[in-house]
């Protein structure tokens, strides 16, 4: 049996800023859940709630920085399944270009939701 | 010294009896993974209906929450994510390289947390419904 094992890999920051991410994501999911499942319903959620709520900046921010991080743990983890289970080459070159654009536009399209729910204008 | 054992290819599903529980939790992982990503997708493009306006974003939302289907998806849901975080918060101790020894009983106790805490939310994922 190995005295200790870790799956750390010195080359990669994708190996580090997933597992930031997932520290990150662990808490903020279970809050956002929490939030509006158990202390709002969700069929009780309104426009006038959420723009109550974004209009807060601190949680403005902390949805954002959701976005952000569950896109990049995502996506990244994605990437991760499908070099395990083998893609090379082309198909890998393919895979990279495609989850990097799926991922901006999926955080570009949730900042403009962002900023439509806390009624800013730019 | 460490001694390695070869348990053979997670990826070959076709000899899923000969699974350990560090192999299962490995495929609950990836799944719930794929569940929760496809998720973030299409709840951003749900909640687009915001820029619409708050009359769009109202009906959108009560109209999917007055559907019996869409609140067991909720449920699935919650299920999926609660298994992601606590199989997560597992992973994360052993990669600090706190656990490995007791990785299966944690990995056990993940799974019985989550279907604790999903039984315990039925009831919350369904009312209201049906206007009661």
């Amino acid at each position: 049996m190995a005295r200790h094992y870790s799956s750390f890999d010195r080359r990669g920051w994708r190996w580090l800023l997933q597992r930031v991410t997932a520290a990150f994501l662990v808490v903020v999911l279970a809050f956002h859940f929490f939030l509006l499942h158990f202390v709002h319903h969700a069929a009780d959620i309104t426009f006038a709630g959420t723009r109550f709520r974004m209009s807060n900046l601190g949680y403005f921010a902390t949805m954002w920085l959701f976005l952000v991080t569950a896109t990049f743990h995502g996506v990244n983890g994605v990437y991760n399944a499908l070099v395990n289970q083998g893609i090379a080459g082309t198909q890998k070159r393919v895979a990279q270009v495609v989850l990097v654009a799926a991922g901006a536009l999926l955080v570009v399209q949730g900042t403009r939701v962002a900023v439509a729910m806390a009624g800013i204008s730019i | 010294m460490s001694q390695r054992y070869d348990r053979g290819s997670v990826e070959d599903f076709g000899r899923w009896t000969e699974f350990s529980a560090g192999m299962w939790a490995w495929v609950f992982h990836k799944f719930t993974g794929w569940v929760l990503v496809g998720y973030l997708f299409a709840h951003i493009a749900v909640l687009s209906t915001a820029i619409e306006g708050a009359a769009t974003y109202n009906a959108t939302l009560q109209g999917l929450e007055s559907l019996l289907v869409v609140r067991v998806m909720e449920v699935g849901l919650l299920a999926v994510a609660v298994f992601h975080i606590l199989n997560g918060m597992r992973l994360l101790l052993v990669d600090l390289g706190v656990g490995l020894e007791a990785q299966d009983k944690s990995f056990y106790a993940s799974l019985v947390l989550t279907g604790a805490i999903t039984v315990a939310s039925v009831p919350t994922f369904l009312a209201g419904l049906g206007g009661g």
